[in-house]
């Protein structure tokens, strides 16, 4: 299994959307991979049960920087329930490459930090596949 | 240490008695391909590859004479205690131990390092006392220390590293007049490479009162290694990083340290007597190997030992400085690529660089995909030492015995098949 760099992979990652941070965030989480040292932050948003604005930071590799970008391009607009709803095959169709096993977790990265966040805010319980 | 010749051309770089293209025909893993390519394995500072007679020791011995040791009085258990009984023979002549029983079978490094930090330091290390280890310490020779200062009070203080990836000698001379109870460092630097002057450090050491704990996971696979001549009192290393088998390492001991320590874990074969409500220890070594050890592991690090010692083991650093002042001058040829430690006089053959912007780890995938080369991206389990150099990963690529010039070729055409892809 070939992990192919696409171009809009390596855009996403060199010129990431949605990063920075939130002044008052309704939604805060940060994590890190202990595997690599890759780290992110994100910050959500919400009113009336809407995202209305998304930012992540973060410094790590191609792959977990563009799916974090990605990964905000998604939530942006969506209601909590949807944003709850995404899952790692919504990272992997967003991604459009196959993902070594090795490399899953910086994949999964951000992905992790938004639903974590999401729990600490009251706003998801978390399953234990959003906890791998 | 000893320094070499850094004119040597690399037409020259021939074993004493085998090429390192015959070397290469003893390694079944070396022939086979990845991604529709040969196999470049660049990363044996992780863990080194393993020759056809390591896996036909371990073989033999599962085949032909498996059974447990020092129980049985049959033929085959006889046989496997005699062959597990001259492995420890093996490594102990091979680090020049005075005698086999302070060779003590572990796990790994790891373990080693953490039965000193349990048994020793527990006996020994009181509230108040200073522990000097150093920022380039690996994980195994930094957590067990901080666990052991943690439930007994001790102090841990560091010896820097410099810029340029060596140790601030000045500032462990401060240290030691603090009079520390025990000193631990790495002899080679697993990120850096960088090899430390172990033998007038520990002798520094001593002189103040110290015990030393000496890392030696990367230098025992790579240099020649006398404890006597160190006089070091502990010496942990690892057997899969050196042509042997996972699941056995090596704790080395001076004999009275050894004696003198309570043991680490309790169970079957490490005891003289049993009764309910207490027992009495075995002799060395096994006062130290609670329960089955592993046996054809050990059977297998011993088969490793003849086959480092048939090369030599000065011929094996040899290879590898060669393999290194080649690797620095192809790599510092590409622009954009920062490598971090010594020069090649002070250093084994392990390289961290970066490459532009590139994170390692893409850097990785796109060497294993591009031109099957198989490095290391990471902290390489040395937070401490990247936070020192403000890097969260570097790339790693390190060489061994069977490495060729060819491949770091290799490795060169993949990084700058990254650097295209990445547009730099």
């Amino acid at each position: 299994m070939a992990m192919d760099y696409r171009e809009y992979i390596l855009d996403h990652s060199r010129d990431p959307r949605n990063y920075g941070e939130l002044e008052h965030p309704d939604v805060h989480c940060e994590d890190f991979n202990p595997l690599c040292g890759d780290q992110l932050a994100m910050d959500l948003q919400v009113e009336s049960n809407c995202v209305t604005a998304v930012r992540f930071r973060g410094r790590g590799c191609a792959i977990s920087q563009a799916a974090a970008s990605m990964l905000t391009e998604m939530i942006e607009g969506k209601t909590v329930q949807e944003v709850i709803a995404l899952g790692k095959d919504d990272v992997l169709e967003a991604l459009g490459i196959p993902i070594s096993p090795a490399r899953t977790k910086c994949a999964f990265l951000s992905l992790r930090v938004l639903h974590r966040g999401l729990a600490l805010a009251g706003l998801e319980k978390l399953t234990e596949d959003d906890e791998e | 240490m000893t320094t070499f010749d850094d004119t040597l051309p690399i037409a020259q770089a021939k074993h004493a008695t085998r090429s390192t293209e015959e070397i290469r025909q003893d390694f079944p893993i070396l022939s086979r391909q990845v991604h529709d390519r040969p196999l470049v394995y660049l990363d044996s500072t992780a863990s080194s590859q393993k020759p056809t007679a390591v896996i036909e020791a371990m073989n033999h011995y599962y085949q032909a004479y498996n059974a447990n040791i020092h129980r049985g009085v049959y033929q085959i258990s006889e046989e496997a205690t005699a062959a597990m009984d001259k492995a420890r023979v093996k490594v102990a002549r091979f680090i020049n131990a005075r005698q086999s029983k302070q060779v003590i079978f572990t796990r790994n490094t790891t373990e080693s390092i953490n039965l000193v930090a349990y048994s020793w330091g527990g006996a020994n290390i009181h509230a108040g006392d200073l522990i000097v280890l150093t920022e380039m310490e690996h994980h195994s020779n930094l957590v067990p220390w901080q666990l052991l200062a943690q439930r007994t009070g001790a102090h841990l203080e560091f010896v820097p590293v410099s810029d340029d990836g060596l140790l601030r000698l000045d500032i462990y001379q401060q240290l030691l007049q603090r009079q520390p109870k025990l000193v631990a460092f790495t002899h080679m630097s697993n990120v850096l490479g960088t090899i430390n002057p172990a033998k007038a450090m520990i002798a520094q050491a001593h002189a103040a009162g110290a015990i030393v704990v000496l890392d030696a996971a990367q230098s025992v696979p790579h240099l020649p290694i006398d404890v006597e001549d160190l006089n070091v009192d502990f010496l942990a290393f690892s057997g899969h990083k050196m042509l042997g088998p996972t699941g056995i390492g090596v704790l080395y001991g001076k004999r009275a340290l050894l004696e003198a320590m309570p043991p680490f874990m309790g169970g079957g074969d490490m005891i003289r007597t049993v009764h309910l409500r207490e027992s009495t220890w075995n002799d060395l070594p096994w006062k130290f190997e609670a329960g089955t050890p592993a046996i054809a592991e050990a059977i297998g690090l011993g088969a490793a030992v003849d086959y480092l010692n048939e090369l030599g083991m000065a011929t094996v650093q040899q290879h590898e400085h060669e393999m290194t002042i080649y690797a620095l001058e192809q790599l510092q040829a590409i622009s954009g690529l920062k490598i971090y430690g010594p020069d090649a006089s002070q250093r084994g053959g392990v390289i961290s660089f970066l490459l532009d912007d590139i994170h390692p780890h893409d850097l990785a995938s796109i060497l294993d995909q591009e031109v099957g080369v198989a490095i290391r991206a990471g902290h390489h389990c040395a937070r401490p030492l990247m936070e020192r150099f403000g890097l969260a990963a570097t790339a790693r690529a390190s060489f061994y015995i069977y490495t060729l010039p060819t491949e770091i070729d290799i490795l060169v055409q993949g990084l700058r098949k990254a650097q295209h892809i990445f547009h730099f």
